[in-house]
């Protein structure tokens, strides 16, 4: 049974829980619904509860963690002596998996499976035409480690519908017999639905669990193969797919830190200079149309600025600036996505400073304007003092917005990692790199693919430190005022 | 005694003018500020705008092709295998052929042979023919007035992308069929018109951008779409619910919403690579698949869901959930009898501009295999959601990595598209906040 039927059969179980358990409610006082404690509709609730979700939560929790299972038992069963030199039992796993997938696309045509099993070159061809190539015929123990993956899987599957449904009726069954008229089902129901609720707002916390496990176990496996000290701190970026590839960090995070620094240079002026004159000189009018229309900066999708710096940016850059200053004549360089991505990040700081700056109390400007100050000297004098701390807090969020940044990147920065302080070079940066190690590609087995999880991991540190700092400082200011 | 300076109200002394100056500067570059921020959003959007506009014009000749029997279905008898064995090839001279005929109908004057001729005409414009006229045989025998796409050079001729120069250089076209085009134009063969099948045709080859076309990928976005909106909204709505209303002050609440707002600020291709590690790797779902798209971006949307919902939720005042609480009702009872009702404008707003933000987002689709080259449609969900598809924005990208300079029109023209949806999601986000803002 599929898992969408039977989820749709658990939902029916649960229809069905719904009516009897109201009807069992009202039935054992008779009609006379005021001698049960909560109204019948919660004892329909708290059977339905009870009987989909254990069975739906079982569904889901086997279908992640049947992969696990049927690839381990599946591998066992590969004699190590056939795994050819230069490949590892992961790539070999994937074989095993494809001639599965191929034979049950197979069997699905109407073919006869018997025979191809019996004969490796047939298998190929037969694979071949139903669109699944093979580099290699399948060995013997491929095909022993295939035929277990298809019967455990159907063995599995199996289990599966039979454990949902069991939980499902016993559910039923257990809500069934605690229906007495004493039963407090409102309580019950609002427990049951009190832990839903807990298990929503834990999906947040798994997420980042998620993320730095799945960052972290792969970043270890990239360790093994290539040490972590030529990781950080080499100079050299030169992956080769052959293997013997130098995967030293340094030039992309100077690219990264290059990239943010132009962008910045291009939005904290620009950002803070108009925060400060929507809110200390803009007239109300005013302030309403250029606030939304600053913020719809922000609200561009990112793929948009890239092709604006590739197809605009790019060109213009190389015409009037590189070429004729003879600084080089590539339309992709650190410039042209520093330019660009600080278009992007101007409504990072302008909105926030703009919220910053106008919770500095006006009794300060109010003092420094009644001592004769002008309103540019209480400005710079009073207000951004008062507000600095939140308006570094801006600052940094910006940073990390642009060191995270990915498409205006990978279309307006290039990819040829080096350090070099001319502004009109390509250059590249971490996530560019993320991007072209791993697209396309899902057999983590070589330090070429392995490495784009150390740069994640690497990334995600250095945003996340970023964040940390603005938001400690960011709530420490905002402390002072309230 | 010293005399007191002599102080004038009317005449500044040097000192004010030197503060006023300073003003009048501070004043006029917090002014230019804002104006390099808005030059900034309009050199983009006539940037783009210019460029994609073309795409949504196409040139098509129209011109009568007879589909002779003797050539199309050798059999005479309409069997569909015989009739399947005329290829692409065949239609094409058939195409080439009617557009000679039709030029001398004209009277124009030409060196070009048939073979030139067929350059003239899109690669996709056979396969389109033989498609018709496979799923309606009776056309064989009869003339027919087709209009077929005019090939990728001949279109840039028009948008300004191909000169004589260039085409005198270039071995796919030549200024001679430039020069027939302009007389084909003149005759009314060749048109300009409205290009339908840039939104509901499917990506095409590399040599073909004028073929090219967002269908799968609008589906493949829409798919994803709904993916987030059944998963994020309620998950978000209630861990909103749950933290806002419930949850104890303790550590382990703050450990969650600092988690939450951390969420929020990690960079979009760190999605990506969970996505790749844990439903790809881990969890064996296919690649391209709009499913595993959807629930990346439903991971990356929650944060951006769950914060404006708890802020409609505080907006909500207390007195509300006294008062039910005063007649009876139970905790849950409040929350989705009153609480959720008058958070719900809130609440809408944030996820539609929460779906806004993902609909735009590339970065962690191009790891989750997004990227690959879909020409099939995905079938009908529930079972499409694990078809390969496309996505807006990554077919944006595509495009912009082909070699053709067509393919650059197609994704400022994409661009636009997706604009328009934006535009389109966030109007109804500010409709519904204005219409049904409540201020307590």
């Amino acid at each position: 049974m599929s898992p969408g039927l039977l989820t749709l059969l658990i939902l029916v179980l649960a229809l069905a829980g719904y009516l009897i358990g109201r009807s069992r409610a009202v039935a054992q006082v008779a009609g006379d619904i005021r001698k049960l404690h909560s109204l019948p509709p919660f004892y329909g609730r708290i059977t339905a509860l009870l009987t989909a979700v254990p069975a739906l939560l079982l569904v889901a929790a086997w279908l992640l963690a049947e992969p696990l299972f049927l690839e381990s038992k599946a591998l066992s069963l590969i004699n190590p002596s056939e795994i050819p030199a230069g490949k590892s039992a992961a790539l070999v796993m994937a074989d095993v998996r494809r001639v599965a997938d191929g034979l049950t696309a197979l069997q699905a045509r109407g073919d006869d499976l018997a025979p191809l099993l019996a004969d490796p070159t047939k298998l190929k061809t037969a694979l071949n035409d139903a669109g699944i190539v093979l580099e290699t015929e399948p060995t013997v123990s491929t095909l022993a480690a295939t035929q277990a993956l298809r019967d455990a899987g159907k063995t599995s599957r199996l289990a599966m519908t039979a454990a949902a449904l069991a939980l499902a009726v016993a559910g039923l069954g257990f809500a069934l017999s605690r229906i007495t008229p004493e039963f407090r089902a409102r309580n019950a129901t609002e427990r049951f639905a009190m832990w839903l609720l807990v298990g929503c707002s834990l999906i947040a916390v798994l997420t980042t669990v998620g993320i730095v496990a799945s960052l972290l176990v792969e970043s270890i496996h990239f360790f093994e193969l290539y040490p972590a000290t030529d990781f950080f701190f080499s100079a050299n970026w030169t992956p080769k797919f052959g293997g013997g590839s130098s995967l030293g960090i340094l030039p992309l995070l100077w690219g990264t830190l290059y990239v943010s620094a132009i962008a910045l240079v291009v939005a904290v002026p620009i950002g803070l200079m108009s925060a400060i004159y929507l809110a200390e000189y803009a007239s109300k009018s005013t302030r309403s149309w250029v606030k939304p229309a600053i913020e719809v900066l922000a609200g561009i999708p990112t793929i948009v600025y890239g092709l604006f710096a590739l197809i605009t940016v790019g060109p213009l850059l190389r015409d009037y600036f590189a070429e004729p200053l003879g600084l080089g004549n590539s339309s992709s360089s650190v410039m042209t996505a520093g330019l660009v991505m600080g278009i992007m990040v101007i409504p990072f700081v302008s909105s926030l400073s703009d919220d910053i700056i106008n919770a500095v109390p006006q009794s300060l400007r109010d003092g420094s304007l009644g001592l004769g100050a002008t309103p540019s000297e209480t400005i710079r004098q009073v207000v951004i003092p008062a507000a600095l701390p939140g308006i570094v807090g801006a600052i940094l969020l910006a940073a990390s917005r642009a060191i995270g940044e990915t498409m205006i990147v990978v279309m307006g920065a290039g990819a040829a990692a080096q350090l070099s302080l001319n502004p009109f070079e390509a250059m590249t940066t971490v996530t560019v790199k993320i991007v072209s190690q791993l697209t396309g590609d899902t057999e983590f087995a070589s330090p070429e693919t392995l490495v784009a999880f150390a740069l994640g991991l690497t990334l995600f540190a250095l945003t996340l430190a970023l964040n940390i700092i603005a938001l400690v400082i960011v709530r420490k200011y905002r402390e002072q005022y309230e | 005694m010293t005399a007191t300076p002599r102080i004038s109200l009317f005449a500044q002394d040097t000192r004010t003018k030197r503060r006023n100056a300073a003003e009048a500067r501070f004043r006029s570059y917090g002014l230019a500020a804002i104006v390099l921020a808005l030059l900034a959003l309009v050199w983009l959007l006539i940037s783009i705008f210019s460029g994609g506009l073309p795409a949504f014009k196409q040139s098509f000749l129209t011109f009568p092709v007879t589909l002779e029997e003797s050539v199309l279905d050798k059999g005479g008898k309409r069997d569909p295998a015989i009739m399947a064995k005329a290829t692409t090839v065949t239609y094409a001279k058939v195409l080439a052929k009617a557009l000679e005929a039709e030029v001398a109908a004209k009277g124009l004057e030409t060196k070009l042979k048939t073979k030139d001729l067929t350059k003239m005409i899109s690669e996709e414009s056979p396969a389109t023919l033989r498609d018709r006229v496979l799923a309606d045989p009776s056309l064989i025998g009869q003339t027919i007035q087709v209009s077929v796409l005019a090939s990728g050079r001949i279109d840039g001729y028009y948008k300004g992308r191909v000169t004589m120069e260039s085409a005198a250089k270039d071995k796919n076209t030549s200024p001679e069929q430039l020069a027939l085009a302009d007389q084909l134009k003149a005759a009314g063969v060749l048109t300009m018109q409205f290009n339908s099948g840039f939104l509901t045709m499917p990506d095409a080859s590399d040599k073909r951008p004028e073929a090219a076309g967002l269908g799968v990928a609008i589906i493949g976005s829409l798919y994803m779409m709904v993916v987030v909106l059944v998963l994020a909204l309620p998950i978000g709505v209630a861990a909103s619910v749950y933290l806002e209303e419930f949850a104890p002050k303790n550590r382990i609440t703050d450990l969650i919403e600092v988690n939450i707002a951390n969420l929020a600020a990690v960079p979009s291709i760190v999605y990506g690579i969970l996505g790749l590690a844990i439903f790809i790797n881990f969890a064996g779902l296919p690649q391209s698949a709009p499913i595993v798209g959807g629930l990346v971006l439903t991971l990356m949307t929650l944060p951006r869901i769950i914060i404006p919902t708890r802020a409609a939720l505080k907006a909500v005042p207390p007195s509300i959930r006294d008062a039910a609480l005063g007649v009876g009702a139970s905790n849950l009872q409040t929350i989705t009898h009153h609480v959720l009702p008058l958070a719900m404008p809130g609440i809408l707003t944030g996820t539609i501009i929460g779906l806004a933000q993902a609909l735009g987002e590339t970065a962690p689709l191009l790891l989750i295999g997004m990227v690959a080259f879909v020409r099939d449609f995905p079938g009908a969900p529930p079972e499409g959601l694990f078809d390969p598809a496309a996505a807006l924005p990554v077919q944006i990208y595509n495009w912009t990595q082909r070699g053709d300079p067509g393919f650059v029109e197609r994704a400022s023209g994409a661009i636009i598209v997706l604009l328009v949806f934006l535009i389109a999601m966030n109007a109804v986000a500010i409709y519904l906040r204005r219409k049904f803002e409540r201020r307590w």
